[in-house]
C-alpha cells in the first residue's frame, strides 16, 4: 500500500443553473491574457450538446485517453512514445481553433470616436487571431440552453446508440448543466503524453500542472487528454491547463470557481488512495467496471491501517483528520451518489458528478403527477430510460444501474424529507427501499442541502513549516535573503531570480516617499501593472529607461 | 602563406560563433526558459502544416546527418572501410540532394504559410524573419553549390579540403589555408553557417536543443514534490524542511 493524497471535487448537477459565473471567474482570474483568449480553464456545458470544444468526447476521432491492448496492457490511445516522437513535428489529432472558437472582440473604437452622424455607428467584431472583420459563428457555449439543438446536439457524441430514444423536440427534450474543469486524474494521459516531461502531478496533493519553464509546446498534452482540458497558449507557446487555483487551496481556501459558485453544488475535500492499485484499476478489462475499480482504490481514511500506512508516506496528521471529514469522500463512498465524468477514459478522473434527478422530475411534475412522492418517482426512473441511459453514458460508461441507483437514492431523499418537512411521521421504508436509514439520509440531505462553507471545503492548507519564511510575514527582515536588497540581475532589472514583493514594495515606497508629484513620479523607476496589461505593444516604463541609472 | 583576410574569416569567426553559439545557449537557458519553445502555430492552421513542417523537420534532420558524415568522418576512414571514392560521391550526392529537397520544399510551403495565412504572418517577428533569412539562405547556398558541382560533371571534393578544415577548428589548429583555397560557393555556404550558428540561441531554433528523446525512456506519469520553500526564496541554512 501506499498511500498519497488527492485534492478531489464533487459537483452537484441538480443545483447548478448554468449561470456561468464559475467560468467567468475562472476566466478573469486565471485567462484573461492575450494567447489564450479562447481557454476557459472551467466551462459549463448544456447537455445534451456538443460541449467544448465540439464533440470532445468522440474518442474515435479525438484519440485522447488511455485503452487496452488487446493482451489488456494500458496504452496511450493516441498512440505511444516512438508514434508521439515522430508525429511531433505535426499533431495529427490537435483540435483546431475551430474546433473550439475564433476569439473575437468588437471594434469599439469606431464606435466611441464616431463623428456626430445620421445613423448610429456599430462596433463590428473582429477577430482576436487575425485582427481582421469576423463573422461570429460559434463559441463556448453557442449551444447554451439547447440553443439550435435541432441543429446542432445530434452530433452530441454522448447520443450515440441511443438516437432513436432522445428526443431533440423542444417540449420533450430534457436537459442539464456539466461544468467542468480539469480532472486532475490520478492516471493523468496529458501527463503520459508530454515529451518534454513539463506536466506533472504534485505528490503532495495530486494536483496535475504544467511547468511553465519546461513546456517546449509539443503539443502532445492537448490532443492526449479526452476532456481537452489542456490548452495550447498560441502567444507564448506553451501548454495551460486548470491549477485547482494552488495559490488558494495551499492556504486553505477553495478555488475560484467553487468559491463564486451561486448555486453551492462545489464540494471540495481530500481523498487517500493506494497508488499501488492505480495502474491496476486502470487497466480493468470491462469499461463497466471502471467505476466500480476506480471506488476500490480510494482508501477508508477511518480505517487505522490506512492511517498508520499514511503516516509513514509522510502525510500529516491535519490531512489525514481532513480526509476524515471530507464532504468528497462522503459523496463518493459513503453515499454513493457521485460518479466519475467518462470513467472509460481509463484516467481515473478526480471530479466526481451527482447526476441530476431533475429532468426526472420535470417529467413526473409535468404529467401531472406529485413529484415529491417516492412511488412516483422511483417509477419515473424506472420507465424514464432517456435520461438515464444518457447519463449513463457520461457517467458510467452506460451502464445504467449505478446511475438508476443514485438517482433512487435522491428521489428517496427528496421524499424522506418533504414528509419531515411537513411535520408528519417520516416513513423508515423510503430510505429502506434504497438500502439506507433514516439516519443516513438526513445526514445525506444535509451534506447536499445545508452544508455551509466549511463543511463544503475542507482543504488542509499545504505545510508550511516555514511559514516565518513565508513572503509577507514580517518575523524577520524581509530584506535578508541571498543577494541583498535591491540585488539588479546582470542583464537589467528583472533578469535573474524574482526579488521579494516586500523588497520591491519597499523601494516602490521609498521612492514615492522622496518623489516631487505625488502620483506615478516622474523622477524615479516605474513600473506597469503587469496584470492588466494585454500583453502589446510596450507601454511607458515596462524598460528602464536607456543609460538610467540602475537603483540601489 | 595566409592571408589576414583568410585567418579572420576562416580562422577567427568559426571560434567566435563557436563561442556565442554555446555561451548564447547557457545564457538563454538560464533567463529564458519561458521563452524557450517550438513556438508552434498549429493552432492557426493545420492543412499546409501537416504536409510542410514533417517534410521540413525530417529532411533536415537527414541533412544535418549527411553533414556529420561528410566533415566529421575523415576520407581515411571511409576508404579503410573500403568505399571507393565514385560509391561515397554517388550515395553523398543523392541522398543530399534528396534530402536538401524534402527541406527546401517544406520549407517553400512553411514560408508560403507564414506570409498567407494571417494569424500565422501576425504572429511572425523580426527576429522569426531574420532567422528564416539565414537558415534558408545556408540550405539553398548548400543546395546550389551541390547541385552546380554535379552538374559540371566534377564535383569539388570537399573532402580535401572544406571537411579537413572543418575539423581542423574542432583540435584547436585551424587551417585557414585549406578553406580558402574552396571554391566561392563553398565558402559561401560556410559563412552563411557560422552567421546562423552566432544567431542560434536567440531565435526559436533553440528547440532543436529540447527534441524530447528523454521521453523514449522515462516513466509516464511524472511526480514532483511541491517546492520545498514556501514563497520565493531558498531555505537559509538551519531552516531546511525536515525529512
Amino acid at each position: 500500500m501506499r498511500v498519497m493524497a488527492q485534492l478531489a471535487m464533487v459537483m452537484n448537477l441538480d443545483k447548478c443553473i448554468g449561470c456561468h459565473t464559475c467560468s467567468v471567474t475562472c476566466k478573469q482570474a486565471w485567462t484573461n491574457r492575450s494567447g489564450v483568449e479562447y481557454v476557459w480553464f472551467n466551462n459549463v456545458e448544456t447537455r445534451p450538446g456538443q460541449g467544448y470544444p465540439r464533440t470532445y468526447e468522440d474518442q474515435e476521432r479525438w484519440r485522447g485517453g488511455w485503452e487496452l491492448s488487446r493482451r489488456g496492457r494500458l496504452r496511450l490511445k493516441g498512440g505511444g512514445r516512438l508514434r508521439k516522437l515522430l508525429t511531433i513535428f505535426s499533431n495529427p489529432k490537435l483540435p483546431g481553433l475551430d474546433a473550439y472558437y475564433e476569439p473575437w472582440t468588437y471594434d469599439y473604437d469606431t464606435l466611441t470616436t464616431a463623428p456626430l452622424q445620421e445613423h448610429t455607428p456599430v462596433a463590428r467584431p473582429r477577430s482576436l487571431i487575425s485582427g481582421k472583420p469576423t463573422r461570429i459563428t460559434w463559441s463556448a457555449n453557442w449551444d447554451d440552453n439547447l440553443g439550435g439543438a435541432p441543429d446542432l446536439a445530434d452530433q452530441d457524441p454522448m447520443i450515440k446508440g441511443i438516437e432513436d430514444k432522445v428526443r431533440l423536440e423542444f417540449e420533450k427534450t430534457f436537459m442539464f448543466y456539466l461544468p467542468r474543469i480539469c480532472e486532475h486524474c490520478l492516471n493523468p494521459s496529458c501527463a503520459a503524453s508530454c515529451p518534454s516531461g513539463a506536466i506533472y502531478k504534485r505528490s503532495e496533493d495530486g494536483i496535475v500542472l504544467v511547468d511553465q519553464d519546461r513546456c517546449r509546446g509539443w503539443r502532445m498534452c492537448v490532443s492526449g487528454c479526452p476532456y481537452k482540458k489542456v490548452y495550447f497558449n498560441h502567444r507564448t507557446g506553451k501548454a495551460e491547463k486548470c491549477t485547482f487555483c494552488f495559490p488558494r487551496v495551499e492556504v486553505g481556501i477553495p478555488t475560484v470557481c467553487a468559491e463564486t459558485c451561486v448555486g453551492r453544488l462545489r464540494y471540495i475535500g481530500l481523498m487517500l488512495y493506494d497508488a499501488d492499485r492505480v495502474l491496476a484499476a486502470a487497466s480493468t478489462k470491462d469499461d463497466r467496471d471502471l467505476y466500480a475499480a476506480q471506488r476500490e482504490v480510494f482508501l477508508d481514511p477511518n480505517d487505522s491501517a490506512v492511517i498508520s500506512e499514511a503516516e509513514r508516506a509522510g502525510i500529516p496528521r491535519d490531512w489525514i483528520e481532513a480526509a476524515q471529514r471530507s464532504p468528497v469522500y462522503a459523496l463518493i463512498n459513503t453515499y454513493r451518489v457521485a460518479l466519475p465524468l467518462h470513467p472509460e477514459y481509463r484516467t481515473m478522473p478526480m471530479v466526481w458528478y451527482i447526476p441530476p434527478l431533475s429532468p426526472v422530475v420535470d417529467v413526473v411534475r409535468d404529467t401531472g403527477h406529485d413529484a415529491e412522492d417516492h412511488g412516483n418517482l422511483f417509477a419515473a426512473v424506472d420507465a424514464l430510460r432517456i435520461p438515464v441511459e444518457y447519463l449513463a453514458n457520461l457517467f458510467t460508461a452506460g451502464d445504467p444501474a449505478p446511475v438508476d441507483a443514485v438517482l433512487r437514492k435522491l428521489a428517496a431523499m427528496r421524499s424522506y424529507m418533504r414528509d419531515i418537512n411537513l411535520g408528519r411521521e417520516p416513513r423508515e421504508t423510503i430510505p429502506a427501499a434504497v438500502g439506507m436509514t433514516g439516519e443516513q439520509v438526513y445526514d445525506m440531505y444535509r451534506l447536499l442541502a445545508l452544508a455551509k462553507y466549511d463543511e463544503r471545503y475542507v482543504i488542509p492548507p499545504a505545510h508550511a513549516e516555514q511559514a516565518h519564511g513565508l513572503e509577507e510575514l514580517a518575523t524577520e527582515c524581509s530584506l535578508d535573503y541571498e543577494g541583498g536588497p535591491g540585488m539588479t540581475g546582470p542583464f537589467g532589472e528583472s533578469s535573474g531570480a524574482l526579488s521579494p514583493i516586500a523588497v520591491e514594495n519597499f523601494h516602490l515606497l521609498r521612492d514615492r516617499q522622496t518623489a516631487d508629484t505625488l502620483a506615478a513620479p516622474t523622477d524615479k523607476g516605474k513600473r506597469v501593472n503587469l496584470l492588466n496589461w494585454d500583453g502589446k505593444g510596450r507601454p511607458d516604463g515596462l524598460f528602464p529607461l536607456r543609460g538610467e541609472e540602475p537603483k540601489p | 602563406m595566409n592571408s589576414p583576410l583568410d585567418i579572420l574569416l576562416w580562422g577567427a569567426i568559426p571560434y567566435a560563433a563557436i563561442a556565442v553559439f554555446i555561451v548564447g545557449h547557457l545564457w538563454r537557458y538560464r533567463y529564458d526558459k519561458f521563452g524557450w519553445t517550438t513556438r508552434s502555430s498549429q493552432l492557426y492552421e493545420n492543412r499546409l502544416l501537416r504536409l510542410g513542417s514533417p517534410l521540413f523537420h525530417f529532411g533536415i534532420l537527414l541533412v544535418a546527418l549527411g553533414h556529420v558524415g561528410g566533415l566529421v568522418i575523415p576520407r581515411s576512414w571511409t576508404e579503410a572501410a573500403g568505399i571507393t571514392d565514385h560509391a561515397y560521391h554517388l550515395v553523398a550526392v543523392s541522398l543530399g540532394i534528396l534530402a536538401g529537397i524534402c527541406t527546401l520544399a517544406g520549407a517553400a510551403i512553411l514560408i508560403y504559410r507564414r506570409r498567407t495565412v494571417g494569424p500565422v504572418f501576425s504572429a511572425t517577428t523580426r527576429n522569426d524573419k531574420v532567422m528564416y533569412v539565414l537558415l534558408i539562405g545556408t540550405i539553398l547556398l548548400g543546395l546550389t553549390v551541390t547541385f552546380l558541382g554535379t552538374l559540371a560533371g566534377d564535383p569539388h571534393d570537399y573532402r580535401q579540403t572544406v571537411s579537413p578544415w572543418f575539423r581542423s577548428i574542432f583540435i584547436l589548429q585551424p587551417d585557414p589555408a585549406l578553406m580558402a583555397a574552396a571554391p566561392l560557393g563553398f565558402r559561401l555556404h560556410a559563412m552563411a553557417a557560422w552567421t546562423l550558428f552566432a544567431f542560434w540561441p536567440f531565435s526559436r531554433l533553440v528547440h532543436v536543443f529540447s527534441f524530447p528523446l528523454g521521453y523514449a525512456t522515462r516513466p509516464y506519469i511524472v511526480y514532483r514534490s511541491r517546492d520545498a520553500a514556501p514563497g520565493n526564496r531558498a531555505p537559509r541554512r538551519g531552516w531546511e524542511r525536515a525529512t
